[in-house]
């Protein structure tokens, strides 16, 4: 169970979630920090730690449009927080899936601030106002991903299997 | 069963004679193009072999391309570092088809790649650069990854966990009125399809009006077709792929052109007529914010940019001096140029161009991708607005979030340039 503790519209791109003028840094593990460097309150939250895990940022449509930056998804995923959306572009969802931060796709869920959510496998529940949203699940090639731990866990079995 | 270029060539790249849409493929890797970020992806390769006792080796050298683009020259001692990273890997691995900064060499990823050769019809290329879309103007599928997934192709040679894509045909017929141009017929597009109108889908492009437009055109199309979050734009390859081969990009083995089956598939088809088409300009902040331009005109601009992977090359360029020879650019406003590789810079340098542009005004920075995403050239003011040919306007893109970005075609920012207000090419300008 986690709480909304950050609202976004639709198309918010990458240059929102992580500035192209940070971009020379480039460890994961330095990247968090910058998460929503221009959105001094929602930073300031983040870095701050103004916020329990499994807290929430929900968003529209089309979230992470733009760049193919992977430090948009390190950044956001160096917080431990989950990010409800309606959809996500593409290259942001397949980041998300090799790096393993929690995306959900639930195309017609309702909240607001504040609001407790709780998040299963195949819906959202809106604690706050009692009504559940479906919610789209990865592709069986992405879950795949995800239950290996990630993209870089993945190649290495391939590969070590391929050099056996 | 009937299938759209980029099913034939997955199908190819899996040794398969068919696959369907929504058939999880894992292609063989054509060229796999990265930038600055390869320190990245270098430090996510080498965290795949930790703890294999395998030595780490690139699946193959000759595949790999590296472009410095984003910061060049460095513009802080990081990325000088990260580059001088990237330089020791390049050698050791044995990459050729590395782009240092020279004068001679350089350029934008998305420019170097197609001038050298480095992309054929039918390949799948794939970049950590979410504009390597780019390259289906030569008849490639080519598309944007992280780093992390460039790391598992670098070690495997393969893509993982493609999902075929469904296709939009886009069906362009007419004649372009003059002063009309690509850049606007691709506007055009994404404010019809809206910023997610092709997302998970390709754009493919046909039509007389894209048989007619040069690969420099096509180019602008392919690269702006990811702001309508499309995976990839690209045109069916033919003559005029051939001859860009042959004659700009020497190349000289044999080239094959893949082309969609008569009577494949699409998701959605969509018919423009370039004869209506007008200047069109996105405004602030998304780049599905599409207007033509009589609603825009007059808006004041302090910045105009030509330049980047979208509007930067040599017919770019000739048609801004074209409409800047023997005039001044306005002094309420100021006019950058940034040609989109070392060779178009000094093609430009012969042809008059530049001291075309020089003369009027324009300061002409070195190839590379410069003020377009805010890091160390050509920095807006608070609340300066820019008029601009690269392809993106989000909030903060020109490296400051109280900025207003609005973009649009090469003749559209050189006529405003000279009067400091959004202008239509189309008339007469003193
Ligand atoms: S010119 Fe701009 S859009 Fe093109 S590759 Fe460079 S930063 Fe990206």
């Amino acid at each position: 169970m986690g709480k909304v503790i950050f609202q976004f519209e639709d198309d918010i791109s990458t240059d929102i979630i992580y500035p192209g003028r940070f971009m020379a840094t480039v460890l994961p593990t330095e990247t968090p920090q910058f998460a929503f460097a221009d959105n001094k309150d929602l930073n300031k939250m983040l870095v701050n730690k103004e916020f329990s895990e499994n807290d929430i940022i929900i968003a529209g449509k089309n979230f992470g449009c733009g760049s193919s930056r992977e430090q948009a998804v390190s950044t956001i995923k160096g917080h431990g927080v989950t990010i409800i959306a309606r959809n996500f572009a593409r290259i942001f969802i397949q980041n998300s899936v090799n790096l393993g931060l929690n995306t959900i796709t639930a195309p017609d869920y309702q909240a607001e601030l504040g609001d407790e959510i709780e998040v299963l496998a195949d819906k959202v529940i809106n604690k706050t106002s009692g009504k559940e949203y479906a919610v789209i699940p990865h592709s069986a090639a992405r879950q795949q991903i995800i239950d290996a731990g990630g993209l870089i866990a993945y190649t290495r079995k391939i590969l070590i299997d391929k050099n056996k | 069963m009937k299938q759209t270029i980029v099913q034939k060539i997955l199908a190819k790249a899996c040794d398969k004679d068919f696959v369907a849409v929504g058939d999880v493929v894992e292609p063989r890797v054509s060229l796999a193009m990265s930038h600055e970020n390869a320190a990245l992806v270098i430090n996510q390769f080498l965290e795949i072999y930790k703890e294999t006792n395998l030595e780490p080796k690139v699946w193959d050298p000759s595949r790999i391309a590296i472009i410095f683009d984003h910061r060049v020259p460095a513009e802080s001692s990081k990325t000088a570092t990260n580059q001088k990273k990237t330089r020791g890997f390049v050698a050791q691995q044995g990459i050729t088809k590395f782009h240092d900064i020279r004068g001679d060499e350089m350029g934008i990823c998305h420019q170097i790649l197609p001038e050298n050769g480095y992309v054929r019809p039918g390949f799948v290329v794939c970049g950590t650069d979410s504009h390597t879309t780019s390259h289906g103007a030569l008849g490639a599928f080519a598309f944007g990854i992280g780093a992390t997934e460039m790391a598992s192709a670098w070690t495997l040679g393969t893509a993982l966990n493609v999902q075929v894509p469904p296709t939009i045909k886009v069906i362009v017929n007419g004649e372009f009125s003059d002063n009309v141009l690509p850049k606007d017929l691709i506007l055009y597009l994404i404010g019809k399809l809206s910023a997610e109108g092709a997302n998970f889908k390709v754009i493919e492009f046909h039509g007389e009006a894209i048989r007619k437009m040069s690969t420099s055109g096509r180019l602008t199309i392919c690269n702006m077709s990811v702001e309508a979050g499309a995976t990839s734009g690209i045109v069916v390859p033919d003559e005029e792929t051939i001859n860009y081969l042959r004659n700009t990009a020497g190349v000289t083995d044999e080239i094959e052109l893949v082309v969609p089956d008569e009577g494949a598939e699409y998701d959605q088809i969509v018919e423009i007529n370039a004869s209506e088409l007008v200047p069109q300009i996105a405004c602030p902040h998304t780049v599905d914010n599409v207007k033509p331009i009589d609603q825009v005109v007059g808006t004041r601009v302090e910045q105009i940019v030509i330049g980047s992977c979208t509007n930067g090359r040599l017919d770019d360029l000739q048609i801004a001096a074209d409409i800047l020879r023997g005039k001044k650019v306005s002094h309420s406003t100021r006019m950058l140029v940034f040609p989109a590789s070392g060779r178009i810079y000094q093609q430009a340098i012969e042809n008059g161009i530049i001291s075309d542009l020089m003369k009027a005004g324009a300061v002409v920075v070195n190839p590379g991708c410069g003020p377009c995403l805010g890091i160390h050239q050509g920095a807006l003011g608070d609340g300066e607005t820019a008029l601009s040919t690269t392809n993106r306007n989000f909030k903060g893109r020109m490296g400051n979030p109280v900025s207003n970005v609005y973009l649009c075609s090469p003749a559209v920012a050189a006529a405003s340039a000279l009067t400091g207000v959004i202008t239509d090419p189309r008339k007469g300008v003193n």
